[in-house]
């Protein structure tokens, strides 16, 4: 019999929310003690449409494991129109990413309105365990960022 | 080409330009480069064979800047990204009197060399007059012959067309060379695991030096300064030196490009690392047809882009993953 | 450099009791730019912010971080007292330790760790802020109600009284809503029209009001302030000003067969209409659809028999465009639709009605003129049911997860009274619980339980099936007894769960105002600000935002009212200084960001510029920070880089992610 010394891979996941929709939304799930894992980091933007490529990009570079971005549902965006472009944007980046041979399981984009406290910490809950099943990005990262 | 000459000189003698924008003889017979011409004398060294890749669009833009108009000699692929250009106000169409020049495809002096043809000192078959489908190559080891077609750039291979989207007259007959699916090598890759796709660019993208010669080519890629030489993402300055920085690079010059990319090859024609760069925008084309319905940028000058657009039907993110 | 305070709250014990406040302070000392870290019990509290002003003073901090709740809550508080003290607001930033760790994370280790990370990234952050001064706009002093029911109408008479503009906009003929269909109200059994009648006329007569009946919003754009409506007012087909409301052409109407829908179409209405007898306006429209003249072109008759030559086959829709500085919403409710529950069938037999069937069932201007008969054959029941529930706190997909909230009182209220008029006929009711918090509410169903017999059973009906006789059998179960049930009933009653009226989800788009998955429009905060929309200057009122019952619909509506008036009350707004910014030395002039932005706030000049010793006039964005609201559309857009946001800067963003990936 052998015992399993491996520590448990803990990835390092970044998650956009916009302002007016998912933000409320992760704060709903916080106010209800509806718990998803602490691997899971949010950045509060104004509107998914304010995420760029660049963004994502810039975190898988960093380390992260995964992506995700959150915004409010199609037809209720705060600014109207700000989730259509970034719907498009980011169709294209994420098809982009699996051209590329990166898995897709890392990067996500979910609409959570500002109601959705269970459906927030439901879709991080996934997606850690999406990414955690996918194990540690080495295709992305800037091996200096290494520790 | 004579005609195109006489041409020019015409319409610099009567006015009605100030300069002409075409191609003049490089030191080797297959590197004909971009050139002005404003006097009489300048045309001895003017050349239009199939060599002349380079698409002149792109420096309409600071040739709009310039007194008086630019006569500019336009391959029909070439029309579209003046077009594009015109949409996004780089060139001043007033300031452009285009020659539509005829197009019978153009050669790839890689794929001549990759044929084993070493020592070229003189390449006859490659005018634009010429009806002849064979290249007739005289080197220090002797003649050798290959096809015209064989010889051909990839990009003419997956020609979008002989029509030229916009012109103010035509000289020249063009060809249709379109012997090959557009999207089949970007198809081929898709049908690949994800492991092999990641070999594949990664394999590819090492070979980047970042010489920027793809992005100073690129008709699309003319911000007065680009993301990657400001400190506006604190994405600058350095070489790279890690594996990811290239593809960083590399995806966002295609993600900015696209929708508005006409698919021009002159990225992979000037790569001197011989990166198939066209992939990534032909990627993102691909995509855009299939999800947004058929769109080919320079197409015409006021159509809205397709990623400064939307329907509320359109296709989720997570089709990328339900695709597999 | 910055200068920068961090100031880790332990909100009591909800972020100190999983989160190591002290090493989260310690951690953040050695962060770049940090000059001061403290911790502090509360820091919202009026000691806790005096402590950040004197920080503020003593270290001459030039950035702020606060580790605490979700900014959404205190990013206000923690702003103001900062510019107290003498530093600019936008110099602040909160790091979210309480609903995006704290509260979710049971591991105190975990906690704290996450906590640092997050304290990381806003301090990376700020460190990259730079002061922002808001701008300011234009309050335009009217306001705009859609939806004219009891909600809608309370909402527009508390805005008049208070001396603004109202425009109601309804989308039936008549003002009155929901309430106007009901008999009788819980608990005082007054009649419904009695006190509602009142309110209508006083709304259509006050000077401040003004009522748009069969209209529709259409277009919405704008912002808090300052929006511009489109108002589709459709075609009534009867000039409203030449009316005198006397019903003859109702009379005459040929077309008499068609659906009625104020009584729940179970009877008929006239082509021409008004919908019921206190409609207001008392002015018909013509259902085109059902119309003869409009249908082959022949008839008229409305035309002939119309003294005042009111009749206009001709009219066209036409569209208002009004102004506005404050916009309620009263959209109310509609009952669910009953597709999903063949078991109850209400589509098989006419004898299953809902509950607001049943209210004009027993109204004197309903369908029966007030007698409690079967649809069906006209005989008077001797056996009712009433089932509670019906796709109210559902756990499946076939109904709603909510309860409705007044079907428990209305539910005893209509026992008691056909109990009281009609003592000879059994009345049963199955619940699953009775719910009956409000002030009279409980003895007032222990009064039809106990004053009238009704027979409450505990237990839940799974099948109502029609018999050949015309009966309907109802097999339910008695959890009390733990006994199965069958019993024959002559009519049986749903007490239908009640939804946002569908109507709302496109008012909802163009507002761009949040919606729930059950299309109940979310307020600004569930306890503190109920009345709001997250979405500056949209107001809530009444059931469009929960299920609610009359009196409660009435103070909700007050207080809508009172948060319209306390924003119509200003001259000038204060405008989010976040708006987006170009930098016109690599703006390349490409249009591509003007494509994007919903507001139309860029536009292009030709701009003489200087670029490192080039003079040249360049095609430049210009953005207009009065329109501008700040979404980032743009930003993304641009492929240099040139248009940037405030306060949500390419840099600071990367900063972020940077601190999160360190």
């Amino acid at each position: 019999m052998s015992i399993e010394t491996k520590e448990e891979f803990r990835p390092k996941i970044v998650a956009f929310c916009c302002n007016w929709c998912s933000y409320a939304g992760a704060d709903l799930a916080g106010s209800s003690r509806l718990s998803y894992p602490a691997d899971v980091k949010i950045i509060r933007v104004p509107c998914s449409c304010r995420v760029n490529p660049m963004f994502i990009l810039r975190a898988f570079e960093k380390g992260a494991d995964g992506v995700i971005l959150c915004g409010c549902h199609p037809g209720d965006c705060h600014y109207s129109t700000g989730n259509y472009y970034a719907r498009r944007r980011m169709t294209l980046l994420f098809s982009m990413l699996d051209y590329i041979g990166v898995e897709n399981g890392r990067t996500r984009v979910e609409w959570v309105s500002a109601a959705e406290g269970v459906k927030f910490s439901t879709t991080m809950n996934e997606f850690v365990e999406k990414v955690r099943s996918l194990g540690k990005n080495v295709r992305l990262e800037d091996l200096r960022c290494r520790n | 080409m004579q005609e195109l000459i006489n041409r020019a000189k015409e319409l610099l003698a009567d006015g009605t330009v100030a300069r002409v924008l075409g191609w003049k003889a490089g030191d080797l017979p297959y590197n004909p480069e971009p050139a002005y011409f404003e006097k009489e004398e300048d045309f001895e060294n003017f050349v239009y064979n199939g060599f002349c890749g380079a698409n002149l669009s792109k420096y309409m833009i600071e040739a709009s800047k310039l007194e008086g108009k630019t006569l500019v000699c336009l391959k029909p692929c070439d029309t579209y990204s003046f077009n594009q250009l015109i949409k996004e106000h780089r060139v001043d169409r007033e300031k452009a009197y285009i020659i539509g020049v005829g197009c019978k495809g153009k050669l790839d002096i890689e794929k001549i060399k990759g044929m084993g043809i070493k020592g070229i000192e003189s390449i006859s078959g490659a005018e634009i007059t010429d009806g002849a489908d064979t290249l007739t190559i005289q080197t220090l080891y002797g003649e050798k012959t290959c096809s015209y077609a064989d010889a051909m750039l990839e990009r003419c291979h997956v020609c979008k067309g002989k029509e030229h989207k916009i012109y103010d007259e035509l000289i020249g007959e063009s060809k249709e060379t379109k012997d090959a699916e557009r999207f089949d090598s970007v198809a081929a890759i898709e049908a690949m695991s994800p492991e092999e796709k990641f070999a594949f660019f990664q394999k590819e993208l090492s070979k980047c030096i970042r010489c920027n010669a793809c992005r100073n080519v690129c008709p699309a890629c003319s911000c007065r300064k680009c993301v990657f030489d400001s400190n506006k993402f604190d994405s600058s300055q350095k070489a790279n030196v890690d594996s990811f920085e290239e593809k960083m690079f590399h995806i966002i010059r295609a993600f900015h490009v696209a929708g508005r990319c006409t698919d021009c090859g002159e990225c992979s024609r000037v790569c001197p690392q011989g990166i198939p760069l066209h992939l990534f925008n032909r990627k993102f084309i691909k995509d855009i047809n299939e999800f947004y319905g058929e769109y080919q940028a320079g197409e015409d000058t006021d159509s809205r882009g397709p990623l400064t657009d939307f329907t509320f039907d359109d296709v989720e993110p997570g089709i990328v993953a339900e695709r597999g | 450099m910055q200068r920068i305070g961090v100031f880790v709250c332990h909100c009591g014990s909800n972020i100190a009791a999983t989160v190591d406040v002290k090493k989260v302070v310690e951690m953040a000392k050695m962060e770049p730019g940090v000059v001061h870290a403290e911790d502090y019990q509360y820091m919202c509290s009026e000691a806790g912010q005096s402590k950040i002003a004197e920080a503020i003073k003593n270290e001459k901090l030039t950035g702020l971080v606060v580790c605490s709740c979700s900014p959404r809550m205190h990013e206000t508080t923690f702003r103001k007292a900062a510019e107290r003290a003498g530093l600019n607001p936008y110099m602040v930033e909160v790091a979210n330790i309480r609903e995006h760790c704290s509260w979710i994370h049971k591991d105190m280790e975990e906690a704290t760790k996450k906590a640092v990370i997050l304290a990381r990234a806003a301090i990376a952050k700020v460190n990259l802020n730079a002061s922002l001064k808001p701008g300011e706009s234009l309050v335009t002093k009217r306001a705009l109600v859609i939806g004219g029911g009891i909600a809608g109408i309370q909402t527009a008479l508390d805005i008049a009284e208070a001396g603004y503009e109202v425009d109601i906009v309804e989308k039936t003929p008549s003002i009155g809503g929901r309430m106007s269909q009901l008999d009788k109200t819980f608990p005082t059994l007054d009649c419904s029209a009695c006190i509602l009648t009142p309110k209508m006329v006083e709304a259509s007569a006050h000077e401040k009001i003004n009522i748009y009946t069969y209209s529709e919003v259409e277009k919405v754009s704008g912002f808090v302030g300052d929006f511009t409506v489109d108002i589709r007012k459709k075609a009534r087909s009867v000039d409203m000003d030449k009316c005198t409301g006397c019903g003859v052409c109702q009379e005459k109407c040929p077309s008499k067969k068609n659906s009625n829908e104020f009584n729940r179409g179970l009877n008929t209405r006239s082509a021409i209409y008004t919908p019921f007898a206190q409609a207001i306006p008392n002015v018909p429209v013509i259902d085109r659809e059902n119309c003869i003249k409009f249908k082959t072109g022949k008839c008229g008759v409305c035309a002939k028999v119309c003294q005042a030559g009111a009749i206009d086959y001709e009219q066209k829709d036409e569209i208002l465009t009004e102004k506005y500085g404050a916009i309620v919403v009263a959209t109310g409710f509609d009952t669910i639709k009953l597709d999903n529950y063949d078991e109850y069938a209400y589509n098989q037999s006419k004898d299953v009605i809902t509950s607001l069937e049943l209210e004009r069932i027993m109204n004197a201007a309903g369908p029966t003129k007030g007698h409690l008969e079967r649809m069906s054959d006209g005989k008077a029941p001797k056996n009712m049911v009433f089932i509670q529930c019906v796709g109210s706190r559902c756990a499946d997909k076939r109904g709603k997860s909510y309860c409705s909230k007044i079907c428990c009182m209305y539910t005893a209220k209509h026992a008691m009274l056909i109990r009281d008029k009609y003592p000879d006929v059994n009345v049963t009711v199955f619940y699953i619980d009775v719910r009956t918090p409000g002030k009279n509410f409980d003895e007032f169903y222990r009064r039809a339980v106990e004053e009238y017999g009704v027979n409450y059973i505990k237990g839940q009906v799974g099948k109502v099936a029609p018999q050949p006789n015309g009966q309907l059998l109802v097999q339910g179960v008695d959890l009390i007894d733990n006994k199965q049930i069958l019993m024959e009933a002559d009519m049986v009653v749903l007490a239908t769960a009640i939804e946002p009226d569908p109507s709302v989800r496109k008012i909802a788009t163009m507002l761009t105002a949040s919606i729930d998955t059950n299309n109940f429009l979310t307020e600004a905060h569930p306890k503190l600000r109920p009345v709001e929309s997250p979405t500056a200057g949209i107001f809530l009122s009444g059931v469009c935002q929960g299920p609610k019952d009359i009196p409660e619909t009435v103070s909700q509506a007050g207080a809508a009212a009172v948060k319209a008036i306390g924003l119509l009350a200003k001259d000038k707004l204060m405008t989010n200084p976040c708006t987006a910014k170009s930098d016109e030395l690599l703006c390349n002039g490409c249009s591509t960001c003007e494509n994007v932005c919903p507001y139309g706030a860029i536009t292009y000049e030709d701009k003489e510029v200087n670029d490192h010793g080039i003079r040249e006039t360049r095609r430049i964005a210009v953005v207009n920070n009065a329109l501008c609201q700040g979404c980032g559309a743009c930003t993304v857009a641009c492929p240099s880089g040139a248009m940037d946001l405030q306060g949500f800067s390419n840099r600071q963003i990367i900063a972020e992610v940077d601190a999160i990936c360190r």
